[in-house]
């Protein structure tokens, strides 16, 4: 074994190591430490991604003395290692990006417990990617719960803490349908590694027995990561959790907490039932429903909200309708544009966060009409990255957004039949909602009445996230086709 | 059908207890009576697994008297399963309960909603 290869499980130790010794420093010490801790990973997880890119294929790396199908493991991959790069850079840009925000907002004394929650939603992100087993993923969803709450009431506020209460009871009730699938599963096949399930399911699925028990194991798993990534019916908690914490909070919680949970939903779907079982269950036809009314639903919403950061909230709701429309699709090409649709989501959406935080600054509030309208001159950069998330997530060409609606469509044209229509009529729609309310928001900002305001120079910190924001979703957009071949060529050896 | 539902009955306990818990979290307005909703379905989940690990006549998975035989025990996956669980289960109730003592100490009622309008009312 390489030492490239330990480079998955050490980023997972090391986290968990500083996010201990994050809660014993001061407040700026910590922040040093934690903005460190993702930089570190990060530069880990892109030396992993290297090297499966080289082999071009996954590897297993056994935790603990004991073999499969006893043992803990990880598996590794193009795919795996992709998306933890692409996720991690999107934290450590968000981090930057709000840092000094998050030190006026938060109280001075809990600071280092800002940086433990930053640390452990960054551990429990590692770990549902890269994990093989079940009752692992369970831990770490719930890890990832709690860490996820703190985010949210590290304001402190009454709202704050309202919020993180409903987002525990809603992502409570999610876990435990999901533990509850993990243990019917483990009860009819016998394992908690995903791969040995694989096998024991398709003998199940060929043989006919525990029907009933499989459909609901699927069943309950499904909702239950589909409550916890804020899948509609189950997105009441998002506008509250979204608009009442922090802007770091805001963006780690849309980009990449909730992505956690899809990228694990797709790795069971695909690397633990299995396609073929998933097809022939047809909870994938409930997935796409209730994806294609998220896509309608959420842009509705999103038009009758009065400021930016609700707008942004509620966008996500339909962004992740996006993403479950195309796991609904139910065949492999969906899957992949749901992952490539999960990385181009949390590039923008991130921006969109960090961005609004900074027009906020400058304008002094982000109401729709009140505080936006100009806001470009007072706070340039921030417009501009705010006027390409937007831009991006109504789906211009050359942008990475462009790229899902438009594999989305081929997808739903190749399934044909009703998905085939049902997908194109919601994409027209959520494209024309998504233009109502991004464009109008985005037009106001370059709007001059002749008292702007002055203009506001945004400190290093935040133009280098902001930059970094740009070239990111620049290069998922321009350099489409390659990155989507890459993951392609990751999924190839996925399941 | 029935008597499936008998036969197994430590399954259908557990499945009833968590239905109760799942209801009383999504449907009650007292936090309080929403924990103590979340500790059912935890425990009624731990009540499914410790069922699915039991062989009758065998013994809890702790070597005695010299036996070595796995014959002689239970199986230990699920019973080491329950101990994460419960490890995890009393660090999300311990939290729960500390934010509930917060927003009682705030808005001296424990109803979700109340506490939601009043919320409203201090923002305004």
């Amino acid at each position: 074994m390489t030492l490239v290869q330990n480079f998955p499980a050490l980023c997972i130790l090391l986290t968990l190591v500083c996010a201990v010794l994050t809660s014993v420093l001061k407040r700026r010490s910590a922040a040093v430490v934690t903005g460190m801790v993702l930089v570190i990973n990060l530069v880990l997880n892109i030396m992993a991604l290297m090297y499966t890119l080289k082999t071009g294929e996954s590897y297993v790396y056994r935790m603990g003395h004991f073999p499969a199908p006893w043992g803990n493991e990880l598996r590794v991959g193009v795919l795996e290692t992709g998306t933890a790069s692409v996720l991690l850079l999107v934290v450590l840009l968000s981090y930057l990006g709000a840092y000094r925000r998050s030190m006026q907002k938060i109280e001075p004394t809990k600071y280092n417990l800002y940086g433990v929650m930053v640390d452990l939603c960054v551990l429990s992100l590692q770990a549902l990617i890269y994990t093989n087993d079940l009752f692992t993923a369970y831990v770490f969803l719930e890890i990832s719960t709690l860490a996820a709450s703190g985010l949210i009431m590290a304001k402190q506020t009454g709202r704050s803490l309202v919020a993180g209460v409903r987002y525990m009871i809603m992502n409570l009730l999610g876990s435990s349908l999901f533990l509850l699938g993990v243990v019917i599963l483990y009860s009819i096949t016998g394992h908690l590694l995903m791969t040995p399930i694989h096998d024991a399911v398709a003998q199940l699925a060929a043989s006919g027995e525990y029907q009933i028990p499989l459909d609901v194991t699927v069943a309950l798993i499904s909702v239950g990561l589909g409550m916890k990534s804020a899948m509609y019916p189950f997105e009441k908690w998002v506008p509250a959790a979204y608009s009442n914490s922090t802007a770091t909070s805001s963006a780690l919680l849309s980009s990449v907490v909730s992505k956690g949970y899809i990228f694990l939903l797709i790795k069971i779907y695909v690397r633990t039932i299995g396609m073929p079982v998933i097809e022939s269950l047809g909870i994938t036809d409930v997935i796409f429903v209730f994806g294609a009314a998220g896509m309608i639903v959420g842009s509705v919403a999103a038009l009758r909200v009065r400021t930016v950061r609700m707008m942004i909230a509620y966008s996500s709701v339909a962004q992740i309708g996006y993403i479950f429309l195309a796991i609904g699709l139910g065949t492999m090409e969906g899957m992949m544009v749901a992952l490539w649709h999960l990385l181009a989501h949390a590039a923008t959406k991130s921006m969109l966060f960090i961005s609004s935080a900074e027009m906020d600054e400058a304008s002094g509030g982000t109401h729709l009409r009140k505080d936006v309208q100009g806001a470009f001159y007072r706070s340039p950069l921030a417009a501009f990255a705010f006027s390409l998330g937007a831009a991006n997530l109504v789906g211009l060409p050359l942008l990475s957004v462009f790229v899902t609606k438009f594999m989305l469509g081929q997808t739903a044209v190749a399934v044909g039949g009703r998905h085939m229509a049902a997908t194109l009529i919601c994409l027209t729609i959520s494209t024309l909602l998504n233009l109502g309310y991004f464009m109008s928001t985005a037009m106001s900002l370059y709007v001059h009445d002749g008292e702007t305001g002055s203009r506001r120079k945004p400190d290093h910190l935040v133009r280098l996230s902001l930059a970094g924001f740009l070239a990111l979703n620049l290069v998922l957009g321009f350099c489409a086709a390659p990155v989507y071949q890459t993951l392609l060529s990751g999924f190839a050896v996925f399941g | 059908m029935f008597s499936k539902w008998l036969m197994n009955y430590e399954e259908t306990a557990a499945v009833i207890l968590f239905c109760i818990g799942f209801s009383m979290m999504l449907f009650n307005r007292n936090l309080i009576k929403k924990i103590i909703g979340m500790d059912m379905m935890d425990s009624s989940i731990y009540l499914f697994l410790a069922s699915q690990g039991y062989i009758e006549g065998h013994k809890a998975p702790i070597v005695t008297g010299g036996v070595q035989s796995t014959e002689a025990y239970i199986n230990p996956i699920p019973s080491g399963l329950v101990l994460t669980g419960i490890v995890v289960a009393v660090s999300v109730s311990a939290l729960m309960m500390a934010l509930s003592i917060r927003l009682y100490h705030r808005y001296h009622t424990l109803d979700l909603d109340k506490i939601v309008a009043l919320t409203g009312r201090e923002e305004a």
